[in-house]
């Protein structure tokens, strides 16, 4: 018995697609997968670790907690989504880079999802909000204080008005 | 412009760009097309193999291939290697690639499932029916040492490796001391927990008969010749290609997985691209832990606090298989000396099977149970003198007029622990600073004064680092300019292409932009021993700096023919050969890349220059002369006679809530000293990240087993490891003793930082917790508040028992 498939518009970073995936079909596997779209990474698949976060409608959501039929009709940002309209670095990307921000980078793009929701709501940060800002999302290899900076410095970024957001 | 600016400067990661916009290339991000693999793994932690019943698979739409141990053939059929064999693992065990009649820990892989993916190949696992025959099994040191069951049939005992080194007699000079402590200090298991679990992708290519495998390994070169050996093909027919790896932190330097081998085996076999992308349950049952160790000390000592003999037993706790070998009890023994020199040492050790998750390094690699255990009985030893703990430590140093200070042992890479370098009384007096040490008192009985509970803790550590045997690079100008540089050690995130790109273009005189560096890729360099104890910067750095003198030797020498000058006359900066003091009289780098390749065919431009006719030269002398090679490039090898020892000291104020029993750290001190810095900014990333691993190790992360042998937090939901709430921010500060023994001076710095945390943070809770003059100690990690809420009751009921005598 073959699984019967569904068919799911999804706009992914401004982009029209449509997909004919089976019913169990996680998000993330869909935006991976069936898009090819990489950048989103599966840590953990439980919803723990936060490396596979993407916006959807601007919110923050776990793309490995969603079947892919669940989110039909709306939009997803992933970090590849992230970017200035250029297709240089978009803010955030730039503050990662800036303040060494990460190691491996595999938790990296769930961070970036994260912090660009997060300063469009919160635009001017203390340290202790940066940090409460990205305590939901693992990372192994930093120890979080420069990803800290880093969000800090994106807010700067942001401020300066040197980019436009995504 | 000066090349001097390159080495040691905080520059911005050169991989950065691609990685925070999503163009990574990890293992799972290469081929969505790929069958992919799933395996049935044992959920019992002991038992035979009855029957393995795979029919109600066979119609799980999508299934491609089931394979069992007995599909295995030739030497894939055989145990897998014994990596790192030692005389005294007089019984090392490893396991088959798929179980063989029995399994011995839960996660063992059994059944091995090819579909068109994964969703597929787990809907036909769930549909094998394996029926086992449960052997009782052993869990934890206790049961292990009482062995009345076994873990291998053939090993009764239990007992995997014994090993003792003795410097002196420190039974004597124990018994002949003024004062003797007895301390037991227990550290559990933890794991290293990358972000990204294993991977590997393979691609079987018919037609010329190759392999090419990706694996997120942390040797490519090594796994190379295991699957050649393994798979019996020839070396020419297998490449193995690290891509962007998630982390790594010790457990993907073990190799071959028997995942590393069957996704190979299957792709040759069923001629397609096939894919095994490890899951977090998988993870957590199926790879490797490490930690899990307890500590007996005898220690004698004077009045003033130093140490005449010490006196160590411990048990390690080896899990199921020694694929690794005793490597890190052996470092636990040799490395928990520290930067210190206790008189007579002797240390003795015991290596025992468990019915668990095979242990192998995990960053640290027994340095954090050896420095919690000397670290702790320093503690214990300033207590009972009533001294201070730092006084102690500084009594007990190894000084700057003493090196190079032989300890007289053999270290782990079979050579004589001979430590090169270091200044710790230096290291003390900046960490005293950085964390003003001497201040603390009068604010912890301010704190007190107001209910508060805050305490202050110091930890030592020396690590040995840059191990053998080698590491070697290739260095290739090109006559576009373009310098590439390609190293076979691996890459998990250290920053290899920024800081050897540093190291070539300080060498060779040209700018950091015009550099670009490949690691991990057996097409590009095939020799090489891997990215583990803290060895990449020391083994390959060196080794690009060695390969880059060799290049600019030869460019200079081209560039003096061609500029008719002498070649010590030259010099070459931001890619240009000038002769220095004559303006004008220069030539580009990129021009004698051309003029070091004499050519027939003009393909390009560049190329027309290097023709015969272009190039001109004698007639009577060979275009290529008999000791030369054409192009500008050259390999060298870095091999170091022994490992450089690098050193650090960590201080911590933590705050115990009276009530809840919460420790909170304030405030975290790191003063460190790898040598010569090649770029500070990735350094201080790697103490950052080693620090929170280390507070996940002394506060949080625990492995738990039952009395069954079932891992029962095997989530993130229950394995708790740091978020960006439980890190303290951090202070550092450097001190740079270059290494004599390597020609850039550094030392390793990946691992230091996770190495001396449990340690300096039980000194902390000891003082929050008011333990000083009770002879009360923390012995045992991690400790987290319910940990503390039982040691609290136990003390009161302890000081009542007193009371009441």
């Amino acid at each position: 018995m073959t699984e019967p498939l569904h068919e799911v518009r999804l706009r992914v970073n401004g982009t029209p697609h449509q997909v004919r995936v089976p019913a169990r079909r996680l998000l993330s596997d869909c935006l991976r997968h069936d898009l090819g779209l990489t950048g989103t990474h599966v840590g953990c698949e439980h919803g723990v670790c936060g490396a596979c976060t993407v916006l959807l409608d601007g919110a923050p959501v776990r793309s490995c907690l969603l079947f892919a039929v669940g989110v039909d009709g709306q939009e997803v940002t992933t970090v590849e989504g992230c970017r200035a309209p250029g297709g240089g670095l978009g803010p955030v990307q730039q503050a990662f880079v800036d303040c060494h921000g990460l190691q491996c980078g595999f938790c990296t793009p769930g961070f970036v999802t994260t912090i660009t929701a997060y300063l469009r709501a919160n635009p001017d940060p203390d340290a202790a909000a940066a940090r409460a800002a990205i305590g939901g999302n693992l990372c192994r290899c930093t120890g979080y204080q420069n990803i800290v900076a880093s969000v800090l410095r994106a807010a700067e970024i942001l401020r300066a008005g040197n980019q436009v957001r995504p | 412009m000066t090349a001097a600016r390159i080495f040691g400067e905080p520059i911005p990661r050169r991989e950065d760009p691609r990685l925070v916009s999503g163009a990574g290339r990890y293992t799972d991000d290469i081929d969505a097309t790929a069958l992919a693999v799933a395996f049935v793994r044992s959920p019992s932690a002991h038992a035979s193999i009855v029957d393995i019943d795979v029919s109600g698979a066979l119609d799980v739409p999508g299934l491609h291939a089931v394979y069992t141990y007995e599909d295995l053939t030739g030497r894939l059929a055989e145990p897998l290697p014994l990596l790192i064999p030692h005389p005294a693992l007089t019984a090392p065990r490893t396991a088959y690639p798929l179980a063989r009649d029995v399994v011995r820990h839960v996660g063992e892989p059994v059944v091995m499932v090819v579909a068109a993916d994964r969703y597929a190949a787990e809907d036909a696992c769930d549909r094998i029916e394996v029926t086992y025959r449960a052997l009782p099994p052993v869990v934890g040191l206790a049961a292990a040492v009482r062995a009345e069951h076994a873990v291998h049939a053939d090993v009764p005992d239990n007992v995997a490796a014994h090993l003792v080194q003795e410097v002196g007699d420190a039974p004597a000079a124990i018994a002949a001391a003024l004062y003797r402590l007895r301390l037991d200090l227990t550290i559990e298991r933890s794991a290293s927990m990358p972000l990204e679990g294993r991977g590997v992708h393979a691609r079987w290519d018919e037609v010329d008969r190759s392999l090419r495998v990706y694996s997120s390994t942390q040797t490519s070169t090594s796994l190379r010749f295991a699957l050649a050996a393994k798979l019996e093909l020839p070396v020419d027919r297998v490449e193995v290609v690290t891509p962007d790896v998630g982390g790594g932190f010790g457990v993907k330097i073990v190799h071959p997985w028997p995942e590393e081998l069957l996704v190979p085996w299957a792709a040759i076999r069923l001629g397609r691209p096939v894919t095994w992308i490890e899951d977090r349950r998988e993870h957590f049952v199926s790879s490797a832990h490490e930690r899990g160790q307890a500590h007996e000390v005898e220690v004698g000592f004077d009045g003033e606090g130093r140490i005449l003999g010490l006196s160590v037993r411990f048990q390690h706790d080896n899990g199921a298989y020694t694929p690794y070998g005793i490597i890190v009890p052996v470092i636990t023994s040799t490395q928990l000396l520290g930067p210190y020199k206790p008189g007579a040492y002797r240390v003795e050790f015991t290596s025992l099977y468990t019915n668990t998750v095979q242990v192998t390094p995990y960053r640290g690699a027994g340095r954090p149970q050896g420095v919690f255990v000397m670290e702790r009985t320093l503690d214990a030893i300033a207590d009972h003198c009533g001294l201070s703990r730092v006084d102690v430590r500084e009594r007990n140093f190894i000084t700057p007029d003493e090196m190079p200070y032989d300890h007289h042992m053999t270290f782990q890479d079979g050579r004589p622990l001979v430590y090169d370098s270091g200044d710790y009384p230096a290291l003390l007096a900046k960490l005293k600073k950085l964390v003003d040490w001497d201040a603390f008192p009068a604010l912890r009985e301010q704190a007190r004064a107001r209910g508060r509970r805050v305490g202050i803790g110091l930890a030592c550590y020396v690590e040995g680092t840059g191990v053998g045997p080698y590491e070697g690079a290739h260095v290739r100008v090109e006559t576009s300019g373009a310098v590439v540089v390609s190293t076979g050690l691996t890459t998990q995130g250290q920053g290899h292409e920024t800081v050897f790109a540093q190291i070539a273009a300080q060498e060779l005189g040209v700018s950091l932009e015009d550099v670009t560096v490949v690691t991990g890729d057996t097409r590009r360099f095939a020799y090489a021993v891997g990215t583990f104890a803290s060895r990449a910067a020391v083994m390959s750095g060196n080794a690009v700096a060695l390969a880059a003198r060799k290049v600019r030797g030869k460019a200079l020498r081209i560039a003096a023919d061609a500029l008719e000058a002498d070649p010590g006359d030259l010099d070459i900066s931001a890619g240009v050969v000038r002769v220095k003091g004559s303006p004008g009289a220069e030539i580009p780098l990129r021009t004698v890349a051309v003029l070091a390749n004499p050519l027939r065919y003009a393909f390009d431009a560049e190329a027309q220059r290097a023709t015969q006719f272009a190039v001109g030269g004698g007639t009577d002398t060979p275009p290529v002369a008999e000791d030369d090679e054409p192009g500008l490039e050259a390999t060298d090898y870095y091999s170091p006679i022994r490992s450089t020892f690098a050193s650090g000291m960590h201080a911590a104020v933590v705050e115990t809530d009276p009530d809840t029993a919460e420790i909170t750290i304030l405030r975290y001190a790191v003063v460190h000293d790898c040598g010569t810095l090649i770029n500070p900014r990735i350094v201080e990333g790697q103490i950052h990240g080693g620090v929170a691993q280390g507070v996940g190790g002394a506060l949080y992360e625990r492995i738990e087993y039952d009395e069954h042998g079932q891992l029962v937090n095997a989530s993130f939901m229950d394995f708790l490891m740091p978020y960006a709430s439980e890190v303290p921010h951090i202070e550092t500060d450097h001190q740079q003793t270059p290494s004599p023994l390597n020609p850039l001076g550094i030392k390793g710095a990946g691992e230091a930082g996770v190495i001396p945390v449990a340690a300096a943070l039980a000194s902390a809770i000891e003082d929050a917790e008011g333990l000083t003059g009770t002879g009360v100690r923390i012995t045992d990690m991690p400790i987290g508040p319910a940990r503390l809420w039982e040691l609290r009751a136990r003390w009161a009921d302890e000081d009542s028992g007193r009371d009441g005598r």
